[in-house]
């Protein structure tokens, strides 16, 4: 027989038997609504974290300070404090693959305006801190190099801070207590949004960070890191040997001893991301195949019924001349077709599942066309894996057997 | 071919085996059936004629014997091989009808060309003209359910000849009718044999059945014990 006279039985053979087909099915209508549904979670917070790494710029370097192997546990807490503005400034002069560089000072403050009161991030930086961040200043200005090289008491704020402080007033110009130091607030950042589970990062308030070297925190010989961009993404590898190198001399390390600091690219960050959310993707698509499992099984226990059911159908049938493959096929054909239309009702539950956790949960969603196609391939292999052995034993019946059978 | 035989049976045994014991149900039948003839097979239950008609319909192969079938020897065949025959050759009526259930008179008249790839068209076409051969006209789409015992197995004679084959074998068709509607049914074989030469072979207990045919064979115990030429 040839193929669409095979899926035009295996389909009239199914329809004789319309709820239980359906109740077959739904082992995979399940199971593959789950997958998907599953597995747009995972994609959903992938596309989510890509997005925000694309927004802060992919040519962006940080240097912290403590060996790469402490990272853990100094880094970025700025506890381990070796570096110094010299040392922004030497990569700012010898490393040609670097375009901006920002010493940062950062730490938490009590923020006062009025009878208003806020606990923030108070990030100390270099006037070019916008530009390797990637940022826009939505009112007012930035500061600049004269700024921070006198020191001034000024503040960019944050929208989430601007906002808590000023309610909607028009916050330029007006003064506001840091530690109860007094800071003229020159300029509003535009609002950046969460990044991938951090905290807020509009809830911050940038500020010189020779100011914050000495008004605040007062080591005014150090700085907790040191912001930096490359002169393009692609420069980004070079930028950060250079980096090292003049790292090295500068701290005076000997040949072959670890460094006491340490380079990080936003690249190298993006890729831990990337590589945790698909391991939620995996994990999720992992749960999800499980149900898919168990409705492949479903169908299996439905077709081996069935088989067994029609034994005299089929002794019939090879009474007139069907040959084993024949009725293999056949009996294949019904349960790749069950398993196929299963699929297909999956898909469409699938992508309604995913926007209804969208809407309840709030969760970003995303369903690709590469998890559709797979999950048809995975349903149809469903049926082609289960449907094989009841078929098999379908066609080694003995005619004349199947022909007695009651 | 062989002196024109359709059918040359030499020494056919075959052995049951039921747990322990042996069943020999055929103990050596040797004989030979001439194209076009018209063949009673009679007598008592469990002589073997079951048996014979499986063999000869390529159902079963003979455990020791050989069996030429136009000439060609069938008993070594391959399980696929043997189906390709009873798809081409051989058109079995059976007692018990064995239609498809829930399907129609037509749909089952189709099963063999379905197996022998003929177009679509041509499959209706054919089976229309085998069901109104048998007199089943204007029932083509009744469901096998919706038809009289007759007439479904008027619909299994139909299906037994839409494919054309050149042996019709027959095992006690109106064992299951009464005896009104069994001549009908055997009136249709004999148009089949006398207008299409279509050999028949027929399995049957009735006398009155039995003369029509030009041959009787009689069986008893797995062996013939006697044969008669009208
Ligand atoms: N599949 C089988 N297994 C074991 N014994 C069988 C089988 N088929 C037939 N027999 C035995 O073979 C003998 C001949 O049976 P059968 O050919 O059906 O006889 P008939 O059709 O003449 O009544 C009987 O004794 C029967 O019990
Ligand atoms: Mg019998």
């Amino acid at each position: 027989m040839n193929i669409m006279r095979t899926i035009r039985v295996a389909l009239r053979a199914l329809s004789r038997n319309k709820m239980r087909s359906f109740l077959t099915a739904l082992g995979i209508i399940i199971g593959v609504g789950a997958v998907i549904a599953m597995v747009s979670i995972g994609q959903g917070a992938k596309s989510n974290v890509e997005k925000r790494f694309e927004s802060m710029g992919t040519n962006l370097l940080f240097v912290h300070a403590g060996s790469r192997s402490f990272r853990g546990r100094h880094g970025g807490g700025g506890t381990y404090q070796n570096l110094t503005p010299n040392d922004a400034k030497a990569i700012l002069e010898r490393a040609d693959a670097v375009e901006y560089v920002s010493p940062n000072v950062s730490t938490r403050a009590q923020v006062i305006y009025g009878n208003k009161n806020w606990n923030t991030s108070i990030q100390g930086a270099g006037e070019n801190y916008t530009k390797i961040r990637n940022w826009r200043v939505e009112e007012g200005i930035f500061f600049d190099e004269q700024m921070v090289k006198s020191g001034q008491k000024v503040a960019v704020l944050g929208s989430e801070v601007s906002e808590n402080l000023f309610e909607g007033a028009d916050p330029i110009g007006q003064i506001i207590r840091i530690k109860k130091i007094p800071f003229s607030v020159i300029g509003v950042l535009e609002t950046k949004g969460e990044a991938g589970g951090w905290h807020s990062r509009d809830d911050m308030i940038v500020i010189p960070y020779t100011t914050a070297q000495r008004r605040l925190v007062g080591r005014p010989d150090r700085v907790s890191s040191i912001d930096i961009s490359a002169v393009s993404a692609a420069k980004t590898a070079e930028a950060t040997e250079q980096i090292e190198e003049i790292l090295r001399i500068q701290h005076k390390i000997a040949p072959g001893a670890e460094d006491d600091f340490h380079v990080r690219n936003m690249a190298d960050v993006a890729e831990s991301f990337a590589e945790s959310t698909k391991t939620l993707t995996f994990l999720l698509g992992g749960i999800a195949s499980v149900s898919l499992l168990v409705g492949g099984i479903g169908i299996m226990n439905i077709m081996l019924v069935s088989v067994t059911e029609r034994i005299r159908e089929i002794g019939i049938r090879m009474s007139v001349g069907a040959r084993e493959r024949d009725i293999l096929f056949q009996f294949l054909a019904e349960a790749i077709v069950l398993s196929l239309l299963g699929g297909i009702l999956g898909i469409i539950l699938g992508i309604g599942g995913s926007r209804l956790i969208a809407r309840i949960a709030g969760w970003q969603t995303l369903v690709s066309m590469g998890s559709i196609a797979l999950a048809f391939l995975f349903a149809g292999s469903v049926g082609v894996f289960f449907g094989f052995y009841p078929a098999r034993k379908a066609s080694k019946l003995d005619p004349i057997e199947a022909l007695r059978y009651e | 071919m062989e002196n024109n035989n359709l059918i040359q049976l030499e020494n056919i045994k075959k052995i049951y085996k039921v747990g322990e014991t042996q069943v020999n149900a055929l103990k050596g039948v040797s004989s030979a059936i001439k194209g076009g003839d018209f063949v009673a097979i009679m007598g008592p239950s469990g002589s073997g004629k079951s048996t014979l008609m499986n063999i000869i319909g390529c159902l079963d192969r003979p455990t020791e014997g050989k069996y030429l079938l136009e000439g060609e020897e069938v008993s070594t065949l391959d399980k696929n091989k043997l189906a390709r025959i009873r798809n081409k050759k051989i058109g079995f009526v059976f007692q018990t009808f064995n239609l498809l259930a829930r399907t129609t008179a037509l749909e089952n008249t189709e099963l063999p060309l379905m197996y022998s790839n003929v177009p679509r068209k041509k499959t209706r076409d054919l089976a229309y003209k085998a069901l109104s051969l048998v007199g089943l006209e204007g029932r083509e789409l009744h469901r096998t359910n919706q038809l009289s015992g007759g007439e479904q197995q008027r619909a299994a004679i139909a299906r037994a000849l839409v494919n054309n084959p050149s042996l019709i074998l027959a095992d006690e068709p109106t064992g299951n009718l009464d005896t009104k509607t069994g001549k009908e049914i055997i009136d249709i074989f004999k148009k089949l044999n006398e207008g299409k030469h279509i050999t028949v072979i027929l399995v049957t207990h009735e006398q009155e059945i039995a003369q029509i045919a030009h041959r009787r064979i009689h069986l008893r115990d797995g062996q013939i014990i006697k044969e008669e030429h009208a």
